[in-house]
């Protein structure tokens, strides 16, 4: 399907993880391991390495862009963030580990898949569930 | 996006190649966010100098090599380090000498070490209708809700493109519409509810579950909720939420009404809390197992007046268990100048300043819960530090150091 909007471009091929609820990048995840520690969360223990992440937005700390690029650094975060509404922080986010690092994880605006399995496909401006 | 031939320039990359990165993050974020023009801000205020992800380093380093100089006046978040007190840092020296670096990057860029959280608190703060660019989420809050000043959303590393740029994307927070409210809360609770400052932080905690990134307008309190309260609020509903800025009707500057908070326009929601809402959000917030091993006060930074408060409660006595008071190192020359400071070291608290207990390693291992009057400490203490969190009011939190356990005068005290 396509997106509603691009916030950062880019290709990304992996599975969703799709988020119940907003999560704070600083303060709820891991940054040395990629894993959801807010207790508060109902994913507590979610590691977000890898994945395609699903959620409607961030929450809370201006640390969110930071913390996006040192799970990016690091390779422990998500390889493309699928989000219910636009964020800036974690646009600003994407675009400062492309230029510090050179690593793309692209953000879209959609209409969250619902929970699903398999491999999924972000590429430009559509995101699709991959066939193989 | 229309850009003004000196934006032009600054992308050119004639000012130097940080300022010309500033200006392409204006513009990518601008128009993801539907922004068709960059502003001019007044001021701004920085995140990026608190070290928890050598990314920041990482950033800082490109910005100074880039030579990014800020071009508006520009104030300094919390650091990890407090340089008045270094010896209450209980870290690495490796990490301690990485904290310090950054700290002086910003400083280098010509950034005002000022190192709190609580810019508000300072005689630089911004007036009413002023376009500025703030980091720090609970500051954007208090900027834009108690101030009516125009501040987006800004985190690590878009607030100081702004500052080094002196523009921001015109869109959201920083128009007109953007901070009409969208949803109405409206509170019921009894008047001595009202009174004690309890309710304060829970309330914003509640609605930053509630309101997602949407500007609320709280019907339901009035002139008690002081500047103080305001600020606890704030600081909670943008931990616990995406909140970037709230109405209280009869309060709040752009708020004489219901209808001029809303625009005119009817709520897309409207939600009603009363007593029971709130006892849930107070429980959330509350993890106290019973021993008392600690007090933190003061998350944003304590005013003036808070400092006063605990050390008018504390008169002639002393506290049996480790109390941290976080503050500004502004507040605190205050403090000596009025000679509030002796009362505080009378009473044997640690006075922090620069960073805040949550932040950085200053409190050593902690034998039972600790006590702390901020919702946005309770939030991310028990994640960011692995402790128990006991939640109450100043006042408590001070009454309860004296004694040794915890006391409390009731729920909503």
């Amino acid at each position: 399907m396509r997106v509603d909007q691009v916030l950062v471009t880019g290709d990304a091929e992996g599975e969703l993880l799709i988020l119940d609820e907003p999560v704070s990048f600083w303060g709820g995840v891991d940054s040395d391991t990629g894993r959801i520690v807010d207790p508060r969360h109902p994913q507590i223990g979610a590691m977000l390495g890898g994945s395609i992440l699903v959620l409607p937005h961030s929450r809370g700390s201006s640390g969110t862009s930071s913390s996006l690029v040192e799970l990016l650094r690091t390779g422990r975060g998500p390889i493309g963030i699928v989000l219910g509404a636009a964020d800036s922080m974690l646009t600003v986010g994407s675009l400062v580990a492309a230029r510090l690092y050179g690593m793309t994880c692209p953000i879209v605006v959609a209409a969250l898949p619902e929970r699903s399995s398999g491999i999924w496909h972000i590429q430009g401006e559509t995101l699709e569930r991959s066939n193989s | 996006m229309f850009l003004a031939e000196t934006d032009k320039v600054v992308l050119g990359g004639e000012r130097g190649k940080a300022a010309q990165f500033g200006m392409e993050m204006l513009i990518a974020v601008g128009e993801s966010e539907g922004a068709r023009e960059l502003i001019d801000i007044e001021q701004a205020h920085i995140d990026g100098c608190l070290l928890h992800a050598q990314a920041l380093l990482d950033f800082a380093d490109y910005l100074v090599d880039g030579d990014a100089a800020v071009v508006v006046p520009t104030t300094l978040n919390v650091s990890s380090l407090d340089l008045l007190h270094p010896d209450l840092y209980r870290g690495d020296a490796e990490t301690a000498s990485q904290a310090r670096r950054l700290m002086d990057a910003y400083v280098e860029m010509g950034c005002e070490p000022t190192w709190t959280c609580a810019p508000y608190q300072l005689a630089s703060r911004p007036s009413f209708g002023q376009q500025v660019a703030w980091g720090e989420s609970n500051a954007i809050v208090f900027a834009n809700s108690v101030l009516g000043a125009r501040t987006g959303r800004y985190g690590d590393f878009m607030d100081i493109c702004c500052a080094i740029t002196g523009r921001a994307p015109y869109t959201g927070l920083h128009t007109d519409e953007g901070r009409l409210a969208t949803v109405q809360i409206d509170l019921r609770v009894d008047e001595d509810i009202l009174d004690g400052e309890v309710m304060y932080p829970v309330l914003g905690y509640l609605i930053g579950r509630l309101v997602g990134q949407s500007v609320p307008v709280i019907t339901g309190l009035d002139s008690r909720a002081s500047e103080d309260r305001l600020k606890a609020l704030g600081a909670s509903a943008a931990s616990a939420g995406t909140v970037g800025m709230f109405h209280v009707v009869g309060v709040t500057p752009e708020a004489g009404t219901l209808n001029q908070a809303l625009g005119g326009r009817s709520p897309q929601r409207i939600v009603t809390i009363g007593l029971d809402e709130l006892d849930a959000s107070r429980a959330e917030l509350d993890h106290g197992k019973g021993e008392l091993g600690a007090v933190s006060v003061g998350a944003p930074h304590l005013s003036l007046s808070e400092v006063a408060e605990v050390v008018n409660i504390a008169s002639g006595r002393t506290t049996k268990v480790p109390f941290y008071l976080n503050t500004s190192r502004d507040i605190l020359d205050q403090a000596v100048v009025s000679g509030v400071d002796i009362g505080l070291e009378a009473f044997g608290a640690t006075v922090v300043t620069d960073t805040c207990t949550y932040v950085t390693p200053i409190m050593g291992p902690v034998a039972g819960d600790v006590m702390t009057n901020s919702g946005k400490w309770a939030y991310y203490a028990p994640a960011n530090l692995g402790v128990d969190v006991a939640f109450g009011s100043l006042a408590d939190c001070v009454e309860s150091a004296v004694a040794g356990h915890r006391v409390t005068t009731g729920p909503w005290s």
